[in-house]
């Protein structure tokens, strides 16, 4: 990252000051005591978490239940959509309809459509499920629109070539497409789908507006009950402790590619 | 392969006035082309020639526009055969190699055996390793392609269209994104293969190599097979003017 000693001494001063003149700043400001009594009070801090906390447990859960379906689902998505031949052109308009579609409706509409509209259908089997169902079914929906673009990226980036060789070995189109061309190009986006993946996370606060009781909803809550916003401050922090990881682990798989790119290129 | 009646089985692959074209231009303009069974034939030509068309469209990776090409008595090209099946009996070894980068070599050459012919896990990497040492790489196995030398990956995928068991080898010009020091032992491999009986269409730049292992030369020119014979023929006293301008380039060239 630094270039040697000296840039490490170059950069650690220059951090240093940096951060004292934040820290100056902030602590002399005028509104500085009632911002911390509001947002940063350790008593409220304190009494928020636990049902905060609590909260976001179910974001967790939300996020990896949906998770799980948006990869399968996105997965199908993208393979239908690169189905050659005239025979499966309606299937291929259809999913291009579906993608253009949940791309383009705000999560938020569409959390309205599924989690209040559905239950006021009175269906059998469809309208009675709790809300949460409704909150995955909604992420799932908009989120797989999303990943199966990236999927796509994935697919048409695995060279024609390597289709040519599975086939001349007599590979079906596809064995060819599950052996060779999908471990390939699943490979080549993780960084991409990683990256959904955090927005994914955040949105599960979202799902709040159609009533699951979670993070966001907790610390809603306990500042209605106190008139301090720690509780917010509290979710904020547990959303970032999560994100923040998953960003580092997107820049290590970014970086780790690219060494392996130049180590090939150099052969 | 069960051989319709009427057709003749003794010819490995023959094509019968072959057209192909892509959009607008003409690349294959009536190849008529017998080849039998263990026969080794060079194809020579200029780039664009059409060679390389002619090796897909026995293939099946190309469809063509009209003719015929028949293989071991059957014909491929008529509407309603299964491509997976042809293809299993017609190896092709392509010039970029086409290795799977995501697989070891042992994995890039059971892949096929395995998922094409059913072949059990530990029979199918028993005949790899088989195949490996026959060609001197044993000891690759568990790597994966980006860590072996070009001579090395095309020397894999030689044995990986080798482990389908397959009646004829088509090689579409294998040693021309080679260094010059590695095209030897790519070029040894073919010659074993030769030996040992293997019925092969030779798309290849190395006229040396051509003179010496090929039955039969056939020259491209504009997408028809404008001359064929014997190695000495072609290369000590070609008939056609086109055939004498195209060597005497090559010997220019230096690569005669």
């Amino acid at each position: 990252m630094f270039g040697d000693r000296r840039g490490v001494v170059i950069s650690s001063v220059s951090t240093v000051v940096f951060l004292t003149i934040i820290v100056a700043v902030v602590l002399t400001a005028p509104g500085t005591p009632v911002i911390r009594e509001r947002f940063f009070d350790w008593g409220h801090l304190k009494g928020a978490f636990p049902s905060v906390a609590r909260g976001f447990l179910l974001n967790v859960r939300i996020m990896l239940i949906a998770e799980a379906f948006i990869l399968v689902f996105a997965l199908l998505l993208a393979v239908v959509r690169g189905l050659p031949g005239p025979v499966f052109f309606p299937f291929r308009v259809m999913v291009i309809g579906y993608i253009d579609l949940f791309r383009g409706i705000p999560l938020i509409l569409v959390l309205y459509l599924i989690g209040f509209g559905i239950p006021a259908l009175y269906l059998k089997g469809l309208s009675t499920h709790d809300v949460v169902t409704y909150g995955i079914v909604s992420l799932v929906l908009v989120y797989s629109a999303y990943v199966a673009e990236v999927y796509r990226a994935g697919i048409e980036s695995v060279h024609e070539s390597q289709i040519a060789a599975a086939r001349s070995l007599g590979l079906s189109r596809w064995k060819a497409l599950r052996f060779v061309v999908l471990p390939q190009a699943i490979r080549r986006v993780i960084p991409p789908l990683l990256n959904d993946f955090i927005g994914l996370q955040k949105d599960t606060a979202l799902v709040s507006v159609i009533g699951p009781i979670e993070a966001a909803r907790e610390a809603q809550n306990y500042g209605a009950q106190t008139f301090n916003f720690a509780g917010y401050v509290v979710a904020a922090f547990l959303f970032v402790l999560c994100t923040i990881p998953l960003a580092r682990f997107v820049d290590y798989l970014i970086a780790r590619d690219r060494r392996r790119r130049l180590a090939g290129a150099t052969r | 392969m069960t051989a319709l009646p009427g057709t003749d089985t003794a010819q490995a692959v023959r094509l019968e006035d072959v057209h192909k074209s892509y959009g607008r231009v003409e690349v294959l303009n009536g190849i008529d082309l017998s080849v039998e069974p263990h026969e080794v034939i060079c194809l020579i030509g200029a780039s664009g020639s059409g060679k390389s068309t002619l090796l897909k469209c026995v293939n099946l990776l190309e469809p063509i526009d009209e003719g015929r090409i028949v293989v071991e008595g059957e014909e491929i090209t008529a509407r309603g055969v299964d491509v997976n099946r042809i293809r299993r009996h017609i190896g092709i070894v392509f010039q970029a190699f086409n290795l799977f980068p995501h697989m070891t070599v042992l994995r890039n050459i059971t892949l096929a055996p395995r998922e094409v012919l059913a072949l059990s896990r530990k029979q199918a990497e028993d005949e790899a390793r088989e195949l490996l040492e026959r060609f001197g790489l044993l000891d690759k196995g568990q790597e994966y392609p980006d860590r072996l030398s070009g001579g090395q990956q095309q020397r894999v995928a030689i044995v990986r269209a080798l482990a389908m068991r397959p009646d004829i080898m088509l090689l579409d010009e294998v040693t021309s994104a080679l260094d010059p020091e590695l095209i030897a032992e790519v070029l040894n491999v073919i010659r074993e293969l030769a030996q040992s009986g293997m019925t092969m269409i030779i798309a290849t730049h190395e006229m040396g190599f051509a003179r010496d292992i090929a039955k039969r030369v056939c020259f491209l020119d504009r997408g028809v097979i404008l001359e064929q014979g014997p190695p000495d023929q072609i290369f000590s006293a070609p008939a056609e003017h086109r055939t004498r301008q195209f060597l005497q380039r090559i010997i220019e060239a230096g690569r005669l």
